[in-house]
């Protein structure tokens, strides 16, 4: 009987909440699709006009693209990203799994030890540039200190040298997320079966080797997901090169999201700044779309 | 016995192990040191000493004109960063909720969607966004920051709830409603109550993000509305005058104090955080 009565009350309530879950994604889903593809295709549409201070909507093809490949200050931000993104991936994969591996081996102070190695993750990019330029200032930096501490004939001055400047980036960079990448290979370790460690190590097996032969190739989705990350960060680093060099000396430390910024926004050339931007977007498919279909295919495998 | 014999193998790898951790602690350490110390030395001290010598004067000179340049600024993220992560959080939340426990169809197909949004470069739609502001005359707001902030936060903030609440079993809710509670009831009553810890992480992280933030802050700002990390940045690279590098040090700190705060007080959560936010879908 009461579930008549609640039939009939039901009814218009029922309506609404089979609404409202739509209601409340509605206003996400309409900034999704114009704040993110809308947008996108603006961009792209933009990156096929004349436009240079203001937005014209007069097509011009492929003449954009076109003028960026002849630009030689794009050739050298997208070689040094390249240089930047490969030194950077490499150095914080090594050092990250290093000094996860060693955390790994019941050390004292753990948790203290974990801190202090993450700590610049949660720093600015603009900060770690910041202390980094300071670092790295030849005459009263670390270029001082080692020649204070007694190491007469030592020079460091990467940060105006045009052939090395991308290297203090690198620097940089590695410090700030090194820690990052120990934390994730760290958890990653956590999640290893001991028991296989140990049938390893009664079949004599080194602990180096077993960590090399055993341990680690257990650890591909965390190396893969990894890549990805600093990939990422590598191909939209703008402030950290904005603080330590500003692209300078000339521009022989500038990236393509540097690149992008003043083209667009202090140069008025917004249509090749466009298509600049267009091309970050084709590298992070080239290698979002790889992760994401091998991610997909080991799911399905599961 | 053979542990006995083992044993001094064992504690010189070990030695070695403490040394490279303990070493690898100063190299981290390092430029927090030289910043803090740079930013307590006057001026000829900084010129006659080198980054790790010991203030012969500690002095809060650096600091105070620091604090003088930026402070302006520095309210300028709070009143950014405070709203958008309250905002986006909520949004957030919400939106994991549908997603996890009210699926329709399509939301699957919607959920890919703004996945994607982790890893925009945020570039391609720079300009775009800018003439939005522009035409609701939110260009260089602080509003329109927070605005630009809870929009492009919104795919992580709706990534960690929706992992979070897939976790939990359907039959709380179905049970739920059978009793007749609705959509708002189920989420403040049953829901709710137990996301602390993933609301914890999506606060952390989008409060580091939109505090550390630069490129929005440079594109969409200008003069008085722009947050810390502009004003560092410009107060670090003008090339007129005298180089201060204790003011700038001491700005800097300023600029990073407020994260590196939260990371010490809940590191927990901002470790978790950055792992989830290693997307797993």
């Amino acid at each position: 009987m009461s579930s008549v009565a609640v039939f009939s009350k039901a009814s218009p309530f029922d309506a609404l909440q089979r609404w409202l879950p739509k209601l409340v994604l509605a206003p996400s889903m309409f900034i999704v699709l114009v704040g993110f593809y809308g947008y996108i295709l603006w961009t792209f549409v933009l990156s096929f006009t004349n436009s240079t201070f203001l937005p014209s909507y007069k097509f011009v093809g492929l003449a954009q693209y076109a003028r960026l490949f002849d630009n030689d200050r794009w050739w050298v931000a997208s070689k040094n990203l390249a240089v930047f993104g490969g030194m950077f991936i490499g150095i914080s994969l090594v050092v990250g799994v290093l000094l996860a591996v060693f955390l790994d081996q019941r050390i004292r102070r753990e948790g203290f030890i974990r801190t202090i190695y993450l700590y610049p993750m949660a720093l600015s990019m603009i900060v770690t540039g910041t202390a980094w330029k300071w670092l790295l200032n030849p005459g009263m930096g670390l270029d001082k200190l080692l020649r204070d501490w007694g190491w007469e004939g030592f020079r460091l001055d990467w940060l105006i040298d045009p052939d090395r400047v991308v290297y203090c980036l690198v620097i940089a960079a590695v410090w700030q997320a090194s820690g990052f990448i120990m934390a994730m290979f760290l958890a990653g370790l956590r999640g290893v079966d001991q028991s296989i460690i140990r049938a390893a190590q009664i079949d004599g097996a080194s602990m180096p080797k077993i960590y090399w032969k055993v341990v680690l190739p257990s650890l591909r989705p965390v190396f893969f997901s990894s890549v990805m990350i600093l990939a990422h960060i590598a191909i939209k680093s703008f402030d950290l090169v904005a603080a330590m060099t500003a692209g300078g000396p000339g521009y022989s430390s500038d990236l393509p999201a540097m690149f992008m910024y003043s083209f667009t926004f202090s140069r008025g050339q917004m249509g090749m700044g466009s298509a600049s931007a267009i091309l970050m977007l084709g590298a992070i498919l080239a290698i979002l779309v790889p992760y994401l279909y091998s991610e997909l295919r080991t799911k399905r495998n599961d | 016995m053979t542990s006995l014999a083992a044993k001094p193998s064992i504690s010189l790898s070990r030695i070695a192990i403490y040394a490279v951790l303990i070493g690898a602690v100063l190299i981290y350490l390092v430029p927090l040191v030289v910043m803090l110390l740079t930013s307590f030395k006057s001026p000829e001290d900084i010129g006659t000493g080198n980054l790790l010598s010991w203030p012969t004067e500690i002095t809060a000179i650096g600091w105070v004109k620091a604090w003088a340049t930026v402070k302006g600024y520095f309210l300028n993220s709070i009143l950014i960063t405070v709203p958008a992560v309250l905002i986006s959080t909520a949004i957030g939340a919400l939106n994991g909720y549908v997603l996890s426990m009210w699926r329709f169809r399509g939301s699957q197909m919607f959920f890919g969607l703004l996945l994607f949004g982790c890893f925009l470069p945020f570039q391609t739609v720079l300009l775009p966004a800018s003439f939005t502001l522009g035409k609701m005359g939110l260009a260089s707001t602080t509003t329109g920051l927070v605005f630009v902030h809870v929009v492009y936060g919104l795919a992580f903030t709706t990534l960690f709830f929706r992992n979070y609440y897939v976790s939990i079993p359907d039959a709380l809710v179905k049970a739920a409603r059978l009793d007749g509670a609705g959509f708002f009831t189920i989420f403040r009553r049953i829901i709710l109550p137990m996301s602390t810890p993933i609301i914890m992480v999506c606060l952390i992280w989008q409060f580091t993000q939109i505090w550390n933030d630069f490129l929005f802050g440079v594109v969409f700002s200008s003069g008085d509305s722009q947050p810390i990390t502009v004003a560092l940045n410009n107060l670090v690279n003008t090339s007129t005058g005298v180089k201060e590098y204790n003011v700038d040090m001491a700005a800097a700190m300023i600029a990073g104090l407020p994260t590196l705060l939260v990371y010490v007080v809940a590191g927990k959560y901002f470790v978790r955080g950055l792992t989830a936010g290693a997307v797993k879908g």
